[in-house]
C-alpha cells in the first residue's frame, strides 16, 4: 500500500465519520420523536432510557385519530394549507407571466417591492392584521387566515415562477399568439403545461409555508374548531398534564405531508429552492 | 369614415395592448397593497396614539410611545438576547452548513449513501418549529434524554433545568434554532459547491496547493456571494423568529430569553397595549428594512 492510498483511505474514513456524526445530531432527536410516540406515557422519562420499550403500543396514534377535536386541526390546517397554495399559484402565475414577457412602466420597482417584503417581520403585519381581519368580520374564519397567508406565500412563489418562466424560450408563447390567439390564451395553453416542475416546486414551498405557519394561526383564531395543527400541538401541552406520547404522536402525523412531499418531489424542490437562494 | 374607424380601433388596441400587463399583475397589485401598503400605513398611524383597537376614540400622542418603549429597559434586553440568539445562530448555522455541504460534495462517497445522507441532514428543517419545540422541551427537560446523556459522558453532575435555567434558557433556544435551521444553509452551499468549475481545483493542486489552501483560495472565494446572501436572509428571518421561543420558554425565565418579537406580541396580546406594540413593530421594521438594504444591495451587486 502506497501512502498515498494510506492517506486516501484516511481522508475517506474521517469523511465516513463526519457524515454519521452530522448524521446523529441531525437525525436522533427525530428517531427520539418517532420511539417516545409508541411508548406508554411514564416510559418517556424512564431511567435509563430506552429506544424500545416492552410498552410499545399504537395508543397515541389511536386516541387522536379518534378524537374529533384533533382530527380538526388536520381537516382545518389542509383547508388552509390547499387553499393557499391553489390562491397563491393562480396569482403568481399571471404576475410571473408579465414580468417574463412584457416590458412596462414600473416593472423595476415593483419587482424591488416584491423582494422587500419578504423582509418584512411577522410581528409588524401581525398588529394591524389583527384589527383589520376584525373589522372586515374574518376573525376566527378561514378566510382570515388564508387571505393573511399569501402575504408570506406570494412574494415568493413570483420571484422563483418568473425566474421559471425566464428559463422557458419566447417563442413558445409568441407563436400562438402571432396566430391571433390572447395572451391569456398562451399563458395557459402553452405556457403552463410545459412549466408543470416549476409549479410543483412552487406549490410545494408554498404549502410547508402555510402548513407550518403558527403567529397569524395562533392570534387570527379562537375557537378549538378554526385552530390548525401547530396550534393543535401546543394545545395538546397545556391540556392533561402533558401527554408526551400524544404530542410526539401529533407531531409525527403533523409532519407526515410535508416529508411526504419533499420526498416525492425532493429533485424539483432542492433544485428550484437553491437556484432561488443562489440566484434570485 | 372607414379610416377613422379603423384609426379609433387601433388606438383601442395599442392602449389595451399596453395595459395588458397590468392586468396580469392586478390581483398581485391589489394583493400587495391590501396586504402590505395599508397594514404598514396602520401599525405606523397606531404607533402615535395613545391606544388603539382597544380604544374607540384614540388621541394622537407623536413620539411619546417611541420615548416609552426605547426607554423601557426589557426592550434593551430584548434587543440584547436577539442580537446574540441571531448572531450565535447565523454563525453556527454557516459553519455547520458549509461543513455538511462539503461532507455531501465528497467524491470519495458514492451517490446512493450521498442521497440517504443528504435527506437525513435536511431532516430538521421539515418539521414545524412547533414541532421542534415541543421536541426539544421533552429531550431538554431534566429528565430527558439530554441530560441522560450528558450525566454519562460525565459532564455535569447534576441534572441540568436547560429551559427554566436563566443562565441557560438563551443558550439552549439558540442551541435549538441552530438545530432546526443549518440545512437550508447547506442545501444552497451544496449547490455552489458543486458550481465550482473541476478545472480551478485541478490547477490549484497542479501549483502545489494543500486541501486547506485550496478550501482558503478556491473554495471561500467561490463561494463567498452565496454565503453572504445566506448569511443576510438568515439574520433577517432568524431575528424575526417567534414560535420557537413563544412555545419553549416564552421569552422567560424572567427576561432571559425575551426577544423584540415576544416582547412585541405580549404587549399586543398578553397587555393589550397595542399602540405600545405597535411602535415596537415598527421599530423592529425599521432595523429589518436596514438588513434589507444591504440584501438587495448585494443582490443587485451580484446580477
Amino acid at each position: 500500500m502506497t501512502h498515498y492510498t494510506v492517506r486516501r483511505r484516511l481522508t475517506r474514513l474521517a469523511v465516513i465519520v463526519g457524515l454519521l456524526a452530522g448524521a446523529a445530531f441531525a437525525g436522533l432527536p427525530i428517531l427520539w420523536m418517532l420511539s417516545s410516540s409508541f411508548k406508554a406515557n411514564p416510559e418517556i422519562f424512564a431511567y435509563p432510557p430506552q429506544l424500545v420499550t416492552p410498552g410499545f403500543s399504537l395508543d397515541a396514534y389511536v386516541s387522536i385519530l379518534t378524537d374529533p377535536v384533533k382530527i380538526r386541526f388536520f381537516i382545518n390546517s389542509y383547508v388552509v394549507a390547499l387553499s393557499v397554495v391553489a390562491l397563491t399559484l393562480l396569482v403568481a402565475i399571471h404576475a410571473a407571466y408579465a414580468f417574463s414577457r412584457f416590458e412596462f412602466r414600473g416593472k423595476r420597482w415593483l419587482s424591488t417591492i416584491i423582494i422587500s417584503v419578504q423582509a418584512v417581520p411577522p410581528i409588524t403585519l401581525l398588529i394591524p392584521y389583527f384589527g383589520l381581519v376584525v373589522s372586515l368580520g374574518l376573525y376566527n374564519t378561514y378566510p382570515g387566515l388564508i387571505l393573511t397567508y399569501m402575504v408570506f406565500t406570494l412574494p415568493y412563489a413570483i420571484i422563483m415562477m418568473t425566474g421559471y418562466f425566464n428559463t422557458l424560450p419566447r417563442e413558445l408563447d409568441e407563436a400562438v399568439r402571432v396566430d391571433g390567439a390572447g395572451s391569456m390564451t398562451a399563458l395557459w395553453r402553452v405556457l403552463v403545461p410545459v412549466s408543470v416542475p416549476g409549479i410543483v416546486s412552487v406549490g410545494v414551498y408554498t404549502f410547508m409555508i402555510a402548513w407550518n405557519e403558527y403567529l397569524f394561526a395562533l392570534t387570527l383564531t379562537r375557537t378549538e374548531d378554526m385552530r390548525t395543527v401547530p396550534i393543535g400541538i401546543q394545545l395538546l401541552m397545556g391540556q392533561h398534564s402533558y401527554q408526551w406520547n400524544e404530542m410526539m404522536a401529533m407531531s409525527i402525523l403533523g409532519s407526515i405531508p410535508v416529508l411526504l412531499l419533499f420526498l416525492f418531489f425532493q429533485r424539483y424542490f432542492i433544485g428550484g429552492l437553491a437556484s432561488g437562494a443562489v440566484k434570485s | 369614415m372607414t379610416t377613422l374607424h379603423s384609426s379609433r380601433r387601433t388606438a383601442l388596441a395599442r392602449g389595451y395592448r399596453r395595459t395588458e400587463p397590468y392586468r396580469f399583475l392586478s390581483p398581485t397589485i391589489i394583493l400587495m397593497l391590501v396586504l402590505m401598503a395599508l397594514p404598514i400605513g396602520l401599525v405606523v398611524s397606531y404607533s402615535i396614539y395613545d391606544n388603539v383597537i382597544t380604544n374607540r376614540n384614540p388621541s394622537l400622542v407623536g413620539l411619546e410611545n417611541y420615548i416609552k418603549i426605547l426607554s423601557d429597559p426589557t426592550f434593551t434586553i430584548a434587543i440584547g438576547n436577539t442580537v446574540f440568539f441571531t448572531v450565535g445562530s447565523v454563525a453556527v448555522h454557516l459553519v455547520l452548513g458549509l461543513g455538511f455541504a462539503m461532507l455531501l460534495n465528497s467524491p470519495l462517497i458514492s451517490a446512493w449513501v450521498r442521497g440517504i445522507f443528504r435527506v437525513i441532514f435536511i431532516l430538521p428543517w421539515l418539521f414545524t418549529v412547533a414541532i421542534i419545540a415541543v421536541l426539544w422541551r421533552m429531550l431538554l427537560s431534566p429528565n430527558g434524554v439530554i441530560n441522560y446523556l450528558l450525566v454519562t459522558l460525565g459532564l455535569p453532575a447534576q441534572q441540568l433545568e436547560w429551559l427554566s435555567d436563566p443562565q441557560l434558557a438563551l443558550w439552549a433556544v439558540t442551541f435549538i434554532n441552530i438545530w432546526a435551521g443549518y440545512p437550508f444553509f447547506m442545501i444552497s452551499l451544496l449547490a455552489g459547491l458543486q458550481g465550482i468549475p473541476a478545472d480551478l481545483y485541478e490547477a490549484a493542486t497542479v501549483d502545489g496547493a494543500s486541501p486547506w489552501q485550496r478550501f482558503i483560495h478556491v473554495t471561500l472565494p467561490q463561494l463567498r456571494p452565496i454565503i453572504i446572501s445566506m448569511m443576510l436572509l438568515d439574520l433577517i428571518w432568524t431575528s424575526q423568529q417567534f414560535a420557537l421561543i413563544w412555545m419553549t420558554t416564552g421569552g422567560g425565565p424572567i427576561t432571559a430569553t425575551e426577544m423584540l418579537s415576544t416582547y412585541t406580541y405580549k404587549l399586543a396580546f398578553s397587555r393589550y397595549e397595542f399602540a405600545l406594540a405597535s411602535t415596537s413593530a415598527v421599530l423592529i421594521l425599521a432595523m429589518s428594512m436596514v438588513l434589507a438594504y444591504f440584501y438587495a444591495r448585494h443582490q443587485k451587486a451580484r446580477d
